[in-house]
């Protein structure tokens, strides 16, 4: 498999077609906007944490079949998840997409997300994996400001 | 009449531009990336450098290093000669009055960041206003907004139409008495539209205003001559018109620059320092503060003597003809939509597919060895008005070749097969 089949594999082209969890979530207790300047990249996700388990997930914005896609995933992920899995995935998928291209250690803590590990091939394009990422822990913490990603 | 109008069709045939030899000056075109012959489609962002330009930064450092305007040695002199000499060409590049009006800067940013803070702080006060236009590029945007802050002025836009042209009544319509300053594009970055400044410094001078132009990405295309244009200010970039980075020029007339303050202290603006009082140097020095770049300076001279070894009119037709060609076969593709598409166009092809991120088709072209840029071009304010997040631009240059259009288009093709 060439290295853009490794990145554009079926899974994420049709998460970005159709992205689950698409929508916004009226009243959510959770929310932060993230934002990326270099290519303009946006995305909101919306939490509604109840008894620190993330009973619903959402995003919504433009970006590339990277951003969308790993956006997707995430949802799907970590819908009806306690809070502190959702620090770990974070922490895992970051490495995974910053660490070392055809390492494997990542792989089986992130479960079906190693589908995104084609990524860290593509240094320009880890930004648009991990924004989402980013902003989902930002909405966490609770942190007011948007999250950039540059 | 038959004749007469075969005759003139003749004449309109362009010259015989020989585009393999000049990619020869260019080392860096000969290299493949991801094993394809690398396709260099973003000369918008920056051009690449010719041989003679990187041997000048060679011999420079070589043989010439030394400060300039203040060494009483040999080398001192030597170099203080090679950086004024590219003044010279420079000014003769296009066609300023002396070598007074030609003020060495780091890039077209920092010289619209040198006119708002010396020109506009001494000369704007509150509610003046700015005009400048929709395609701004944001160097042309952010300098002005922090004056406006800084002076309670006010910042004024001309829309563009759908076709990313400027619409002049629009212009006529926002000059009034309280406009102080119109700064604007000669070429769009992000449409390629060639914007007519000249019209435009006509109507703000019938007013008295100065306008400053914006020729980042007029010069590698178009030949300037800043007193026809009649501007008070003409900024841009050393890198984008095959000379290297971190050196660019301010032209400003100098009976401005004369009653404009320094923009930065320092050494070499000064001819007298006492603590109670500074006398600052003639121009162009008194904008020039600090040890420049002379390196890049000296080299930017060098590929200003490379443009003026071409043959414009034939360059000319030649990136005329890639344009068009790339523009006829972009037409031609389901889904692609052409983002600036004015009578009066540069060598800038800015595109979006309805079902495709620009940053995919940047990565999908780049595997194919095509190098263009994906994103917002600094131009945010040009994306929102067009309702995309970003576009794809192929920006070409006159090393460009009708058959790297070709693999373009089979590029797109691929971004096709792989997005459906």
């Amino acid at each position: 498999m060439s290295e853009l089949d490794d990145l554009y594999q079926e899974v994420i082209l049709d998460h970005n077609k159709s992205p689950r969890n698409f929508r916004a979530i009226a009243g959510a207790n959770r929310r932060a906007d993230g934002y990326n300047p270099l290519c303009g990249d946006q995305v909101t996700v919306f939490l509604q944490v109840e008894d620190g388990v993330i009973k619903d997930i959402s995003f919504q914005g433009s970006g590339c079949a990277i951003s969308k896609a790993s956006a997707s995933m995430m949802t799907t992920e970590l819908k009806g998840k306690p809070e502190s899995a959702a620090h770990e995935l974070f922490e895992n998928v970051h490495h995974m997409l910053t660490g070392e291209p055809g390492s494997e250690d990542g792989g089986e803590r992130v479960g079906k997300l190693a589908i995104l590990s084609g990524v860290c091939k593509f240094p320009a394009r880890v930004k648009c994996a991990s924004l989402a990422w980013h902003t989902m822990e930002s909405a966490l913490k609770g942190e007011q400001q948007a999250v950039k990603t540059e | 009449m038959k004749a007469v109008s075969q005759k003139s069709a003749e004449i309109a045939v362009p010259a015989k531009f020989d585009v393999a030899r000049v990619r020869q000056d260019f080392p860096i075109l000969s290299q493949k990336v991801h094993g394809k012959p690398l396709v260099y489609f973003d000369n918008g962002a920056t051009s690449q450098k010719p041989l003679c330009v990187i041997e000048a930064i060679d011999h420079y450092y070589r043989a010439e290093n030394s400060n300039i305007h203040r060494g009483v040695h040999h080398l001192s002199e030597r170099a203080t000669a090679a950086y004024e000499t590219a003044r010279g060409k420079l000014r003769g590049f296009i066609n300023a009055r002396s070598d007074q009006e030609i003020i060495f800067v780091r890039g077209t940013t920092e010289a619209i960041n040198l006119v708002a803070q010396s020109y506009g702080r001494a000369f704007l006060r509150a509610g003046d206003e700015i005009i400048v236009s929709a395609m701004e590029h944001h160097s042309n945007i952010v300098p002005w907004q922090m004056l406006c802050e800084q002076t309670g002025a006010k910042l004024r836009v001309i829309p563009i139409n759908h076709d990313g042209e400027i619409v002049m009544e629009e212009f006529d319509r926002l000059l009034n008495d309280r406009t102080k300053f119109v700064s604007v594009t000669h070429v769009s970055n992000a449409l390629g539209t060639v914007v007519p400044v000249k019209q435009i410094v006509g109507l703000a001078h019938a007013r008295g205003v100065p306008v400053l132009l914006d020729g980042a990405q007029a010069v590698p295309h178009l030949r300037i001559d800043v007193q026809d244009l009649d501007c008070d200010f003409y900024a841009f970039s050393g890198h984008k018109m095959f000379g290297p980075t971190g050196v660019g020029v301010l032209y400003g007339r100098a009976e401005l620059l004369e009653k404009m303050p320094p923009y930065q202290g320092g050494g070499d603006m000064i001819s007298l320092v006492t603590f109670e009082k500074t006398h600052y140097n003639v121009l162009p020095y008194k904008f020039e503060a600090g040890t420049p770049n002379i390196a890049d300076g000296i080299a930017l001279g060098t590929a200003v003597d490379y443009l003026r070894m071409l043959d414009w009119p034939a360059v000319a037709a030649h990136e005329d003809h890639l344009l068009r060609r790339a523009t006829a076969a972009l037409e031609q593709i389901p889904a692609l939509r052409i983002i600036g598409t004015a009578k009066e166009k540069a060598g800038v092809l800015s595109f979006v597919f309805d079902h495709v991120h620009a940053h995919d088709v940047g990565t999908i072209l780049d595997q194919e060895g095509v190098a263009v840029r994906a994103g917002h071009h600094c131009a945010m304010p040009v994306m929102q008005r067009f309702g995309v997040p970003a576009t794809a631009r192929a920006s070409f240059a006159f090393y460009n070749t009708i058959e790297e259009i070709d693999v373009l288009v089979r590029a797109i093709e691929r971004v096709l097969k792989v997005f459906g």
